[in-house]
């Protein structure tokens, strides 16, 4: 069963955003981690780099595809998820744990273009 | 889609089913790395109907079989298997097969599915001897079963001594619970394991009693995608990867399978010149330094200079690191040379090491 967790805002491209105060966490959906398969490998971005909303930040890459992972937000790359160096599988287990980058968010107005759990699910189960 | 007779089974077993080469055939069933490491670890079971059989019989059949690859069959004996290259005059690879010897005037060739067309239509022009070809493909069913349990768990099911069908041999007719089975002591995997071939109508009863018996090891089907690296891991070349029409069998490092002392054959000629003049490039094996996953067809640099490109890239699963093959000019094709593989515009660096990358754990 592909999970869409409560709370948290996502995009077309199966991004997921969770937003602590400035702080938006991003990573990778349950449904994408489901059809990539085995993840093993992630390109983190560089802290301090500034990503306009819609820029490659990330790839995700498993045994036999590389998928972009596009930034939903616009801001500046605070934090890394550096474990996903090492242990890039922790997607799989988890993908709403496992956050990619956190940007300091530029303009909270972004996160209103944003889908709602409920809206996401819709577009998962139309595949 | 093309389906094989077990199309049915790897949907009930959860397959993610695929276009591969206009067959539906399973990527996976429950993952890639996990079918990985089962098959290097007890055994797996993979569905390998879409390749082509060719049956040749005739009274020069083996004269056909010289003029037509560049591996020697004068001395073969029956019940062996044979690998060989299939080359174009120029030295370019048509496609890359395995030869079964039933007895002097029959063969049966088992090609890549992929090519099983234009082989076809390739071995049909070469003949000049005479041969009668059939095309099997359609009516037979392949099903490989390997790891280091593959022996255990087929001694369950037939009564034939195992012990005594080695590496790269054959039994045109043993008996597996009631069906009548071709059993090869072959496979695309580096492990010990047999692959099994029957008439279409047999392949899902058959599979069910491998899937039975090899349940007390943890036994699981295996996709195309660790179809894929498991040859890699154990440097065995894809065809239109590591061989190619661009790609020849001295390039891709099968020199032992290109035969000289042995009358003209297709290629022979051109083959025989490259090796005295040396290949300008060739496939060599090599390991990420820096951070990065290489794909197929990534380029390869050297300080600046593009050198090759990458064959196969892929994540090692049984060695837990990312790694490739790539065909590059000789004068870097040197283990422990440094290489750059171009990684989305970036040049990460990499190492030429030796092939294969997993020492294979065949029964001689």
């Amino acid at each position: 069963m592909i999970k869409v967790q409560e709370g948290l805002k996502y995009t077309n491209s199966h991004e997921w955003v969770r937003v602590e105060g400035q702080n938006a966490y991003i990573g990778v959906t349950d449904y994408a981690q489901h059809h990539l398969g085995d993840i093993v490998f992630v390109e983190l971005p560089v802290p301090g780099d500034k990503v306009a909303k819609g820029e490659v930040i990330s790839v995700v890459e498993s045994v036999k595809a590389a998928s972009d992972v596009y930034a939903p937000v616009s801001g500046t790359i605070m934090e890394i998820n550096e474990e996903l160096s090492d242990s890039p599988g922790m997607i799989n287990e988890d993908a709403y744990e496992a956050w990619i980058a956190m940007v300091k968010l530029e303009n909270d107005v972004e996160l209103e273009e944003l889908m709602d759990d409920a809206d996401y699910e819709t577009i998962c189960k139309e595949g | 889609m093309k389906k094989t007779p077990l199309y049915e089974e790897h949907v009930a077993l959860g397959g993610r089913i695929v276009d591969f080469g206009g067959w539906a055939l399973p990527v996976q069933y429950s993952g890639i790395l996990e079918e990985h490491l089962t098959v290097r670890k007890t055994a797996g079971l993979f569905d390998v109907s879409h390749m082509g059989e060719f049956l040749l019989e005739g009274e020069k059949a083996t004269e056909y079989l010289q003029h037509l690859l560049t591996n020697d069959f004068a001395q073969m004996p029956s019940g062996k298997v044979t690998y060989s290259p299939m080359c174009y005059p120029d030295g370019g690879v048509v496609d890359d097969l395995l030869v079964y010897k039933f007895d002097d005037r029959k063969y049966w060739l088992v090609v890549n599915a992929s090519n099983t067309q234009k082989d076809w239509e390739w071995c049909n022009a070469q003949n000049e001897q005479g041969v009668v070809l059939t095309n099997l493909s359609d009516s037979v069913a392949e099903i490989a079963l390997q790891g280091p349990a593959a022996q255990d768990i087929l001694s369950k099911l037939t009564n034939t001594d195992l012990d005594a069908l080695k590496f790269y041999h054959f039994d045109p007719r043993v008996e597996i619970c009631g069906f009548r089975v071709l059993l090869s002591r072959t496979g695309y995997t580096g492990e010990d394991g047999f692959e099994l071939y029957t008439d279409n109508e047999n392949a899902v009863r058959l599979w069910r009693e491998l899937m039975k018996a090899g349940q007390e090891w943890g036994i699981k089907p295996v996709g195309l995608g660790a179809r894929d690296t498991l040859r890699f891991e154990a440097g065995m070349p894809l065809y239109g990867q590591e061989l190619s029409t661009q790609i020849n069998p001295l390039a891709a490092g099968l020199g032992s399978f290109v035969r000289e002392d042995k009358p003209d054959y297709i290629g022979k000629s051109a083959l025989v010149q490259i090796r005295s003049q040396g290949v300008k490039q060739k496939i060599v094996g090599f390991d990420m330094i820096d951070r990065g996953l290489a794909r197929n067809h990534y380029e390869v640099f050297s300080k600046g200079s593009k050198i090759g490109f990458v064959t196969t890239g892929s994540y090692a699963p049984s060695l837990g690191k990312n790694m490739g093959m790539a065909f590059i000019d000789v004068a870097y094709a040197t283990v422990g040379q440094e290489i750059e593989i171009m990684i989305r515009d970036k040049a990460v660096l990499a190492k030429v090491i030796k092939r294969p990358f997993y020492p294979n754990n065949y029964k001689k």
